[in-house]
């Protein structure tokens, strides 16, 4: 099967090269084919070619084509940049990396080595090489404490994972042909029209259908799997109602403050600060206000309201609700400042203009103000899903643990809860790996995007 | 508000009545201090004035901190807390100095790998390799010591481009009339970009102090001591005194806990605007 797989990538190799070179040759096709296949190889036979070996299920096989296929990618890239190189289209790597045209201090070349190595240094011990071991510990059956360990190849990946292989093929790429159609469609059609319309829900749909593929892959437990569906819902929901809650409420807040008033710098500390405020104490903080013995909330519902507040630790909704509005009142102190700094490169002369045109505040601010801000809301999306994801541990930590049930348990609560709780470091890493992937989409996203991207007026 | 007719003029001058925008903003700046407000209140509590939702300042704000800052020595932890942020942001702000030194006035082989290799730790937050890093710490024997929650903070890829991104900004003249002089890399640094980079300084310091005082996963794990705690860490042993919830003396820790990155944001506020101004722009 290993051979199978790097016929593969020896057809992929010329391939990828006849594609991306203007220059094509028999030494580059060569080059292509050799570099794929060295690249798919060494990932399978650096695991030992476990995912082929007797016993293997067919989610396995799949795993291991699919590191292949990465090992062979990141390999074919590398020998790309090697031939734009040689083309002399090699992006200004000197201008990339920030140089200074009129050269620089000319002395030894061990200085900047030495400058830079405290840094190169932490960031290899401290973050490269973890990075690593996660990596080698998820494939890893191993105790905390306990040196030994067995190998398990990827099967804490598959327990994670529902157990048909086609189903596991056909949902990410019927998602990837949703994305592809709906941007195709989007360059196909002039603004303005019905089709672009279309375009703007098809574009729409095909971002959910990711999500609502990621969900169908993950397992909903039974038969020996880990129910990890539940983790991504939970994850998913308190997530994104973090982001919009804190977005939205900080734009919201920030378009009320920002115009210039007597006071307005006293005004902009007294809607800020909360961004000094940390997590933890966002937790005992709301942890007093929604306490279902001596909090206000239960309080204020049941003697002006008269509603009975179940306990939010026992009601999934209360839960959640209660971890999203902490986070987001944090973090609305962050969106707020952003915010008023992006207002402040609102285009006047366009609103004033819309103005005499006899616009509606709200057509000014749909029109003008949110299309001026779009590189200030990418920048706060990508940040806050980031704080979402990690900073939330603590005030889950201080307010409901992950109960009742999990249902607060997100991400990085699971891995743990796993991993340090249980003791279960390979299940662990293995959960944070898929974490890992996950930001890295969204930084690559990031990166894509803010190239697209552009503002109008300002900075 | 539909009716108010905000028009903007010049640097957002508002056309027209203010005094909606002053109650709007005041009733907005209340709804967000109120969690604060609210755990000022119980902080002055007993248990039996909390249970009877009673709205006046109660009676117990001194034995609360009798009971928190000596008895339970959050005295201890707020030094803790104290020592860690200072140590991560002075040496976070030195090494990202001289990284930066590093990037824009030098040349050198492999200069394009080295920036790549720090790039990418951009995408590489701690938290998805925290179990493998727990277990590397744990192995050199830091469980419980200042070591473990500060050496892996020290560098900071953001850090470095920040002040990359500032340098690349100034006048390149500045160098030629420093090599004239003959000044030395960290003479130059010290003397001529220093002095014109407060601001980022300020900017770097007030992000970092921040983050570092807030930090509670890591602290969580590899702390276990009780004399060891940082503050973050020390407010869960806080849930509980004696087997009873204690909530006064809780919510005056955690007031007490935001008072030092507090301080520092308010009075720091303008050069952190422009220092992040510095850091936006292209």
């Amino acid at each position: 099967m290993l051979i199978i797989g790097l016929v593969v990538a020896a057809i992929i190799g010329p391939l990828f090269v006849w594609r991306n070179n203007e220059n094509r040759s028999i030494k580059r096709y060569g080059i292509g084919s050799a570099a794929a296949v060295v690249g798919a190889a060494a990932p399978a036979i650096g695991m030992g070619q476990c995912g082929f070996a007797d016993g293997a299920t067919g989610v396995d096989h799949l795993f291991m084509y699919g590191l292949m296929f990465g090992g062979g990618w990141l390999a074919l890239l590398a020998a790309q940049s090697f031939f734009d190189r040689a083309d002399g289209k090699k992006k200004d790597s000197a201008a990339f990396a920030g140089e200074i045209r009129t050269g620089g201090f000319r002395l030894g070349t061990w200085v900047p080595w030495v400058l830079l190595s405290p840094t190169l240094l932490i960031l290899i011990v401290f973050l490269y090489f973890p990075a690593f071991s996660t990596f080698t510990l998820s494939t890893k059956l191993t105790r905390l404490g306990a040196p030994k360990s067995v190998d398990v190849c990827f099967g804490n990946f598959t327990e994670l994972l529902i157990t048909d292989p086609f189903k596991l093929v056909a949902y990410p790429l019927i998602a990837v042909a949703l994305l592809y159609g709906a941007r195709f469609w989007m360059r196909r059609s002039e603004p303005g029209t019905l089709s672009r319309r279309g375009a703007d829900v098809a574009s729409v749909l095909a971002v959910l259908s990711v999500f609502v593929a990621l969900y169908a892959m993950f397992s909903p437990g039974g038969g020996g799997q880990v129910a990890y569906r539940p983790v991504y819902v939970t994850t998913i929901i308190i997530s994104l109602g973090i982001v919009a809650f804190g977005m939205i409420g900080g734009l919201a807040v920030a378009y009320l403050a920002f115009r210039n008033l007597r006071g307005a710098s006293i005004y902009r500390t007294m809607l800020i600060w909360p961004y000094a405020i940390s997590p933890a104490v966002a937790g005992v903080l709301f942890f007093m206000i929604f306490d279902p013995t001596a909090g206000i909330f239960t309080h204020v519902m049941d003697v002006w309201f008269g509603i009975d507040v179940p306990n939010y630790r026992e009601t999934a909704f209360l839960a959640q609700f209660s971890i999203i509005l902490a986070s987001g009142w944090k973090i609305l102190g962050y969106n707020i400042l952003f915010y008023l700094a992006g207002l402040q490169t609102v285009p006047l002369a366009q609103v004033e203009a819309a103005l005499i045109d006899g616009a509606t505040s709200w057509q000014r601010f749909t029109k003008i103000v949110l299309p001026a801000l779009s590189p200030i809301t990418f920048f706060l999306l990508v940040t806050n899903l980031t704080y979402a994801f990690f900073e939330v541990y603590a005030t889950i930590d201080f307010m409901t643990k992950g109960a009742p049930a999990g249902k607060t348990s997100v991400a990085i609560y699971e891995i743990i809860r796993i991993g340090v709780n249980n003791g279960d470091l390979g299940r662990g890493a293995a959960q944070s790996v898929l974490l890992f992937i996950a930001v890295i989409a969204i930084t690559m996203w990031q990166f894509r995007t803010s190239g697209e991207r552009v503002s109008y007026g300002g900075s | 508000m539909a009716g108010l007719n905000p028009g903007v003029q010049r640097k957002g001058m508002i056309r027209g009545r203010k005094w909606p925008y002053h109650i709007g903003l005041t009733v907005t700046a209340l709804i967000i201090a109120f969690p604060l407000l609210y755990a000022a209140l119980i902080s002055t509590q007993t248990n039996a004035e909390i249970f009877a939702f009673q709205i006046r300042p109660g009676s117990a704000l001194r034995d609360h901190f009798q009971s928190v800052w000596f008895d339970r020595d959050f005295a201890g932890a707020m030094w803790n807390s104290t020592q860690q942020a200072i140590y991560v942001t002075v040496g976070k702000t030195i090494l990202s100095l001289i990284a930066g030194l590093a990037f824009v006035y030098f040349k050198f082989k492999f200069k394009w790998f080295v920036f790549f290799l720090v790039l990418i730790t951009l995408m590489m937050p701690t938290e998805v390799m925290i179990l493998a890093m727990f277990r590397q710490v744990s192995g050199y024997g830091w469980q419980d010591t200042m070591t473990a929650i500060v050496v892996p903070f020290l560098a900071s890829a953001t850090g470095a481009f920040l002040f990359r991104q500032h340098f690349a900004n100034l006048p390149t003249d500045l160098l030629e009339a420093a090599q004239i002089d003959g000044a030395s890399p960290i003479k130059f640094l010290t003397k001529i970009l220093i002095p014109l980079s407060w601001n980022v300084i300020a900017a770097m310091f007030v992000i970092q102090f921040v983050y570092t005082w807030n930090m509670f996963l890591w602290p969580s794990l590899i702390l276990r001591d009780p004399e060891k705690q940082v503050v973050q860490t020390a407010l869960q042993g806080l849930t509980n005194i004696d087997g009873a919830l204690t909530y006064g003396p809780l919510m005056l820790a955690a007031i007490i806990a935001s008072i030092p990155p507090a301080i520092i944001f308010v009075l720091m506020q303008k050069p952190f605007m422009s220092g992040f101004a510095v850091g936006q722009n292209k």
